[in-house]
């Protein structure tokens, strides 16, 4: 299986580059509670990041304000080391930052091309919707994905798990993201397509693609991602090469708070 | 790993039922179950009525009557699609007629004079805007203040016909001008026999152009195309209704007085026996024709009318995907009410009156309208040639029972249920269909 073309990013400037995405000292306040409090984060290119924390953590949160759904009360993001203002998914996705919701984010009752196309349709020169060359394109995505795929035609509600979620990562790749974000991937998976989209991770950081990988399996994150960012009640617990520290190490991070040796202490992390 | 061959663009031959092949030359089977209910629904009358029901006269009549609604039910199946309801279309109607005929009576006179060419165009245009306005403002409170369009237009029902009847303290203003009349069919309103059959062949010509279109920008891109028959039939089922209700309208004929008057007009004589001058179309279904065809193209075949249907089917998606989904919100109704302002148009020209209490009750037909022809409330789901026929089995309904000497009450009852019934059997259909 192979995905997405490659895309020529971050292998230029080995060495001196700058972070694919910096969120500094982000906040946002949901009416007087603080969800996300001065957390920062950063992802290299070729790099997974994994997000880790309990529900209500704020790591959910944070990735909605990178991918432009909310806007921080405070904070700078830079792309590439420039200041980027994302106020608007638009805006995240002309920086390359595409988004797998957890949810998907599909309209179910329209079809595959027109769920990834969506906001972004591709025209006749008549200015009318291109639809077979939508359908052409959707065709040739989704066969690297989900080469069994067939029903092009049908609206995404007829489509199983495993086919709603590749339409939905289709729709991230399709438009060559410089950084991916997924918010629980696996979480409506089956093993065998929860092993499909771990090869898929695989091969997108291959292709340069930085990737925040956002779940609350701890396994999945282990295999997956290179460092772990642990969040807890809004705030940076600590951040860790995944190699350097084990899984109860993390497990404590997540549950009381308590940065290990091996992690850079956050903000969040239980002091004394 | 290995380069897998992107999906063939044709299936392997699978034994499929009926219902696929029907997806497959994506025929709706809706729309069939549609077409049958009005054939039954017509039939059933006209053997009632002794034949009067399928008479040409009743079925002209019948179109006419249909018209207003039909072009409202066009807005009010995307407003439905994307979760909404408008309970004002009615009070709007009321109040835009109100206006345009104070405008058309007393206004415009007092520049121009009475019978100015452009008076028409100007009261047409100015019920469009006023429409489109209204219905922007009440969009704007829907999308951008969230105030929930069940309330906002339940309001707008409310504050529009009361508008209504301020416009002139309740008086109704009438005659209206001799070129505006011809909206709202009549004699005047009928464009006579060549020109019908002119706008018949026409369409006959676009329904074919279309077909032949689309299917060689499948052919180029490799896709599965629908069988040759199929789409042969289907054009030609288009194209027989076209020409059937062209040959209709023009056997439908011209009472011997007026006819003879157009005769004497055109310098010839009138024969003794008389002569059989055809009505031809009227201006109020080729108005509501119009509207439909350039609706389905606005719902289909453009960015707008996607992004109304992938807000109707899931609101948060379409955000996230980058669509202003409140600009949507607002133009949909804008839309709507720019198309309250023909119908205004459509029936005050009709009475040759306006009136305060014009388009009573509107709402509830152009809802019911939209909903028989398999708009969902829900969201997501609606065609506009669906609501058009929706309207005209309404319509046919009620004509019906006129025609066979149902007492009203009991119409108002018999139309209840039957809308119970078509939400119920379409939601049975939907639940066997998934």
């Amino acid at each position: 299986m192979s995905i997405a073309e490659p895309a020529s990013i971050g292998d230029a400037h080995a060495g001196e580059e700058a972070p694919l995405i910096e969120m500094r000292d982000i906040s946002i306040a949901f009416g007087g509670i603080k969800a996300v409090d001065g957390a920062s984060v950063d992802l290299m290119p070729g790099e997974v990041v994994g997000l880790l924390g309990h529900n209500g953590a704020g790591k959910s949160t944070l990735i909605k304000i990178l991918s432009g759904a909310y806007r921080a009360d405070s904070g700078t993001i830079l792309v590439n080391g420039e200041e980027a203002s994302i106020s608007s998914p638009r805006d995240a996705k002309r920086h390359g930052i595409e988004t797998i919701y957890q949810t998907l984010a599909l309209a179910d009752n329209v079809d595959a091309a027109a769920n990834i196309f969506l906001g972004r349709e591709l025209l006749t020169g008549w200015g009318t919707l291109d639809d077979a060359g939508m359908e052409s394109e959707t065709r040739k995505v989704m066969g690297r994905l989900n080469p069994h795929f067939r029903r092009f035609k049908e609206p995404v509600k007829a489509l199983s798990g495993g086919q709603r979620q590749s339409v939905a990562i289709a729709r991230a790749i399709y438009f060559n993201a410089r950084v991916l974000i997924m918010d629980e991937p696996t979480a409506a998976l089956g093993p065998a397509e929860t092993r499909q989209v771990a090869e898929l991770i695989m091969q997108l950081k291959k292709q340069g693609i930085g990737i925040f990988l956002i779940s609350h399996d701890l396994h999945d994150v282990f295999d997956l991602a290179d460092r772990i960012t642990v969040m807890k009640n809004g705030k940076v617990v600590g951040t860790a090469r995944t190699a350097d520290v084990t899984q109860d190490e993390v497990l404590g991070m997540i549950i009381s708070g308590k940065c290990p040796p091996a992690a850079a202490a956050g903000p969040g992390a239980l002091r004394g | 790993m290995t380069e897998v061959t992107p999906a063939p663009a044709s299936p392997a031959q699978e034994r499929r039922s009926l219902s696929d092949h029907l997806r497959e030359i994506e025929f709706d089977p809706r729309m069939i179950g549609m077409v049958a209910a009005l054939a039954v629904i017509w039939l059933g009358f006209n053997w009632l009525s002794n034949g009067a029901f399928l008479s040409s006269r009743n079925l002209w009549n019948l179109l006419v009557q249909t018209a207003s609604i039909a072009v409202m039910a066009c807005g009010m199946v995307l407003v439905i699609v994307t979760r909404n309801i408008d309970l004002s279309v009615g009070s709007m109607l009321g109040f835009v007629g109100m206006v345009v005929g104070v405008v058309q009576v007393q206004l415009l006179p007092g520049i121009w004079g009475f019978e100015h060419p452009a008076t028409w165009l100007v009261s047409l245009m100015l019920a469009i805007g006023l429409g489109g306005v209204v219905g922007l403002m009440q969009g704007a409170l829907i999308a951008y203040l969230a105030i929930p369009s069940f309330i906002v237009t339940l309001g707008g029902l409310l504050v529009w016909r009361g508008a209504a009847w301020w416009v002139t303290q309740g008086q109704t203003v009438a005659p209206m001008d001799s070129r505006f009349r011809p909206l709202g069919g009549g004699v005047d309103g009928a464009i006579g026999s060549m020109a019908s059959w002119a706008i018949g062949l026409g369409l006959c010509l676009a329904i074919c152009a279309a077909a032949a279109l689309i299917r060689r920008r499948r052919k180029r891109f490799g896709f599965v195309l629908r069988p040759l028959w199929a789409e042969i039939l289907i054009a030609a089922l288009g194209c027989s209704a076209v020409i059937a209700t062209v040959m209709m309208a023009n056997s439908y004929a011209l009472p011997a007085g007026i006819a003879r008057r157009l005769v004497e007009a055109k310098g010839g004589t009138w024969p003794e026996g008389g002569l059989v001058i055809g009505h031809g179309l009227a201006v109020p279904v080729l108005v509501a024709i119009a509207v439909g065809i350039a609706m389905t193209f606005l719902a289909n075949r453009v960015r707008f009318g996607r992004y109304v249907f992938a807000i109707g089917g899931n609101p948060e998606a379409a955000q996230l995907s980058g669509v202003n989904t409140r600009k949507v919100l607002m133009l949909v109704f804008g839309l709507m009410g720019a198309l309250v302002g023909i119908s205004a148009c459509i029936s005050t020209a009709r009475l040759n009156a306006a009136t305060n209490s014009a388009g009573t009750l509107d709402e509830l037909y152009v809802i019911a309208a939209a909903v028989i022809g398999g708009t969902s409330l829900a969201g997501g789901v609606g065609t506009i040639a669906g609501a058009m026929l929706g309207a005209l089995v309404m319509q046919s309904l009620q004509s019906g029972m006129v025609l066979i000497g149902v007492d009203a009450p009991l119409q108002n009852i018999v139309v209840g249920i039957v809308l119970v019934v078509a939400v119920w059997l379409d939601g049975v259909y939907r639940k066997r269909l998934s």
